[in-house]
């Protein structure tokens, strides 16, 4: 390393100068090479290093002084390189007593000015590396005390903004960026912190989002939550045509672009020198302000023309009046909503835009089945009430305002809407019998968990909704697993399609017939029953039988009874009478007594007679099954014997018990009796 | 819902035929309604719901009627209203229906549109076109230069009286525009 340093030096190598040369060039030599170790980020010699440029030039000046090699360019710098030979002879030697008092003091003065600059240029250097350092390629998350420390101060939303951006590049790239000891939940809860200071969510939102997107993905989301969707309108095709309604706001100043392939109805606002609310056009029934979102559920429901159609939430009306559009005034609407104060709205819409086909009512939409009958209506639009966790963009207020209730709350709610929804079409219809059910949310709770009940519960299935661009709905979401067919849903991202958020799913109803029949104290009662009951899970509900009944094998072997009622009505009143003994059995309590249970069930086969007269047929309620069956086996069971009618498939279960004397069981089965006299059994 | 009675189907004839003159008979008799899932057209007749009265297609009738009394909003298209005191008035949801049948129309100057949009009645200077034969009391559908209806009044001159007349005067009394859809949503 000495050789090549002194080649570099302009000083030729005299004899006596080298030692001088040498004696300077060594310590030059050495703080050059030292100088090299800057870049090594060696912190600690940095001081002495960066002293050595200044000292270095000066010290090639005196070096060429001393060598006497003429040149023109230092020849000016006698004087600096004297002074400066000077201060670095003394400092080679140390302190050593000057020969010239007077100039050593302003050499002095001169020397401490030049330290003191070298020092400051010093401090600079390394602040600037210190920052440098921080920087670049290493980012560490902040410590407590750091943390605590912002807490107490107003938040400094650049720095949070800046940390924000460099855990997301962090966890996208993480084997290579990451720091030692730092896991990945580290940096993720740094950045869900980072959100909801800089962006103002509340907890559960965070984590909800966090749970569905990459990190990426997730800053893109929010960006787009921050900015609103673009304005867009759908021509009412009752009343004139895109082309004609976009010529004519044109006239009026508007600046606007036909929507896109996917829709031939819509357009969207740029900017407008007239409120666009409020153009004769808009009063005269044009057209209507609506979200490019609010197209998709109406044209996946596809309606036809002279079918009936329900739309069970359906102010303020935008959907409903679409409807009427696409069926051009024909057939019938139902458009029901729930609260009062939203059907001035929908009435006002629906008269505005000249739909004539519609009836308005103010039910709760669970309760239309009842209202206008089971298996009635060819389609149904079920634009349910949700969280609203999509449409951030237009209301800010969520971000703070939703917790884990809430979604729960909703869900629960559109489960039974779905369900309701579902009795209302007929399976049989000739040109329908589809259901469109969408959410402008984006929760897995609400979306893709109410279409798998609704899978599970009745005889649906879903089919492609027809709308090709838009995200499949998850399969598998954490814990959750649904049913395979649920990539036919369809997810809408603000930041990917540029419309609210937005969940649209189309059910076919196959067939009219209910799986179970439901009748339950609460929810958890229900969903035990539905697994007893449910063919698939028959071994699972005779199993539950078996740890009540211990050593009951024959009971085992025997199927449980597979119904099928013709209208849930039955039921209702059948199943009333059998929640105190179904409690019973699930509480393992003793039997009432062998007289009791007889009179009870006389007494419950009157009453069954007497409203099922009419109808001619039998209908077990599980119930009942289960409570003949749990009185059977106490009694220590031998034989038990099911019958079936295949002709009307309904199945009788008769029990002989083998120690006492039965009665007579009489049972209409449509068309055919039988009857059976059990007699006791030698 | 229930059908008008005698009284009230008076009323409301009266009303219409103001306005539409002779055809009423095309409102009425000789109507055909695509409504409904049937395949035949059925006709169009009126009910009476709280205080309204509506002009449905007899297969929404009949589909209404599992609906109760309290719960149903609106069926078809509303065409006016009883006060209190008994007495019947048009609204403005009629308009594409009387706008479809009318007898006297005026058309107005885009300038003076926005005036009659706020509930102003017109004045004369405001009136591109007007039809003849209009006489005192007739009631008088307002368009738009390009046809578009803009809502309903009484005639306040005579179409002889009109040319004479200066042009501040007012040619129309307002009842009905489709700006009460902004303004007056709740009152509908």
């Amino acid at each position: 390393m000495a050789g090549p340093k002194l080649s570099k030096k302009k000083g030729g190598s005299a004899a006596n100068p080298p030692l001088k040369k040498k004696q300077k060039a060594l310590p030059t030599l050495e703080k050059e090479t030292k100088e090299e170790m800057i870049f090594n980020s060696d912190g600690s010699e940095e001081p002495v290093m960066l002293e050595n440029p200044d000292e270095e030039d000066q010290g090639m000046d005196s070096l060429s002084d001393m060598s006497s090699d003429g040149d023109d360019v230092y020849a000016n710098d006698i004087l600096q390189g004297s002074d400066d030979e000077e201060g670095s002879d003394e400092e080679e030697r140390g302190a050593q007593g000057d020969s010239d008092s007077d100039v050593s003091d302003f050499e002095k003065e001169a020397r401490q000015i030049d330290e003191e600059k070298a020092r400051e240029e010093v401090d600079a250097e390394a602040e600037l590396e210190l920052n440098i350092k921080n920087e670049a390629n290493e980012f560490s998350l902040p410590t407590e005390e750091e943390l605590e420390e912002e807490a107490q101060r107003p938040p400094d939303l650049s720095n949070l903004l800046r940390r924000i951006k460099e855990i997301v590049r962090v966890l996208s790239n993480f084997k290579s960026l990451r720091l030692e000891g730092a896991t990945r939940k580290d940096y993720v809860d740094q950045l869900k912190m980072d959100l909801i200071s800089y962006y103002g969510y509340n907890d559960f939102l965070i984590e909800a989002l966090v749970e569905l997107f990459p990190a990426v993905e997730l800053m893109e989301l929010i960006e787009a939550f921050e900015k609103p969707r673009p304005t867009c309108l759908r021509t009412n095709t009752l009343k004139t045509r895109r082309r004609d309604l976009a010529g004519v706001l044109l006239n009026r100043g508007v600046n606007l672009d036909p929507l896109s392939k996917w829709s031939k109805v819509g357009l969207v606002v740029y900017d407008s020198q007239v409120p666009i609310g409020a153009t004769p056009e808009y009063m005269a029934g044009h057209y209507m302000l609506q979200g490019a979102s609010s197209f998709l559920p109406v044209m996946a429901l596809a309606p036809q023309e002279k079918e009936k159609v329900v739309d069970m939430a359906a102010a303020p009306g935008g959907k409903t009046t679409y409807i009427a559009a696409l069926m051009k005034n024909t057939g019938m609407i139902y458009a029901n909503e729930m609260k009062e104060s939203r059907l001035k709205s929908l009435t006002a819409n629906i008269h505005r835009m000249g739909v004539t086909n519609t009836i308005v009512s103010n039910y709760d939409a669970r309760e239309l089945p009842k209202v206008l009958g089971s298996n009635s209506v060819d389609r149904i639009l079920l634009d349910a009430p949700c969280s609203g966790t999509g449409v951030i963009s237009k209301d800010e207020s969520v971000k703070t305002s939703k917790s884990a209730l809430d979604i729960q709350n909703c869900a629960h709610l559109q489960k039974q809407l779905i369900l309701a929804a579902i009795d209302l079409v007929d399976a049989n219809s000739k040109s329908g019998g589809y259901i469109v059910y969408s959410t402008c949310s984006i929760m897995v709770a609400e979306n893709e968990a109410v279409i798998d009940y609704a899978l599970k519960k009745r005889d649906v299935k879903l089919v492609p909704c027809g709308l090709d661009f838009g995200r499949p709905g998850f399969i598998r979401f954490r814990g959750h697993r649904f049913h395979t067919s649920l990539d036919k849903t369809r997810r809408f991202y603000p930041h990917v399609h540029n419309m609210d958020g937005f969940f649209v799913a189309k059910l076919k109803k196959m067939s009219n017939m209910k799986p179970t029949s439901q009748q339950s104290e609460d929810g958890e009662v229900e969903e035990e029953e539905s697994e007893l009951v449910e063919s698939n899970d028959q071994e699972e509900g005779v199993k539950e039988k078996k740890q009540f009944n211990k050593g009951s094998n024959e009971i085992a072997t025997e199927k449980v009874i597979k119904e099928k009622k013709q209208l849930n009505k039955g039921s209702s009143v059948s199943g009333a009478g059998k929640q105190p003994p179904l409690k019973e059995r699930r509480k393992k309590k003793e039997w009432p007594s062998r007289e009791e249970i007889a009179k009870n069930r006389e007494e419950k086969r009157q009453a069954l007679r007497e409203s099922k007269r009419k109808r001619k047929y039998l209908s077990f309620d599980i119930g009942d099954v289960d409570y003949l069956l749990c009185y059977c086996v106490g009694q220590s069971v031998h034989e038990a014997v099911i019958l079936t009618d295949s002709s009307s498939k309904k199945t009788m279960l008769c029990i002989e018990s083998a120690a006492k004397r039965m009665r007579l069981y009489k049972r209409r089965l449509s068309g055919c009796t039988r009857e059976y006299d059990a007699t006791s059994q030698g | 819902m229930r059908p008008l009675d005698e009284n009230e189907t008076v009323a409301v004839f009266n009303k219409l035929h103001k306005f539409v003159g002779n055809n009423l008979k095309n409102i009425v008799l000789e109507s055909q309604a695509h409504e409904g899932p049937e395949t035949n057209p059925g006709r169009y007749c009126f009910r009476m719901q709280k205080n309204r009265v509506y002009y449905v297609s007899e297969s929404l009738v009949k589909r209404a009627t599992n609906v109760k009394r309290d719960k149903l909003v609106s069926l078809g298209t509303q065409i006016g209203k009883f006060t209190k005191s008994g007495k019947f008035h048009l609204t403005v949801q009629c308009l594409n229906l009387l706008a479809a049948n009318a007898k006297h129309k005026v058309w107005l100057k885009p300038t003076s549109e926005t005036k009659f949009l706020y509930g102003h009645s017109l004045k004369k200077d405001g009136v591109g076109r007007i039809t003849e034969g209009i006489q005192v009391n007739n009631g008088v559908v307002v368009f738009s230069m390009s046809d578009v209806p803009l809502g309903f009044g009484d005639a306040a001159k005579s179409t002889v009286d009109y040319r004479k007349m200066d042009p501040n005067g007012i040619v129309v009394h307002h009842h009905a525009d489709i700006g009460e859809y902004l303004r007056m949503e709740d009152d509908l």
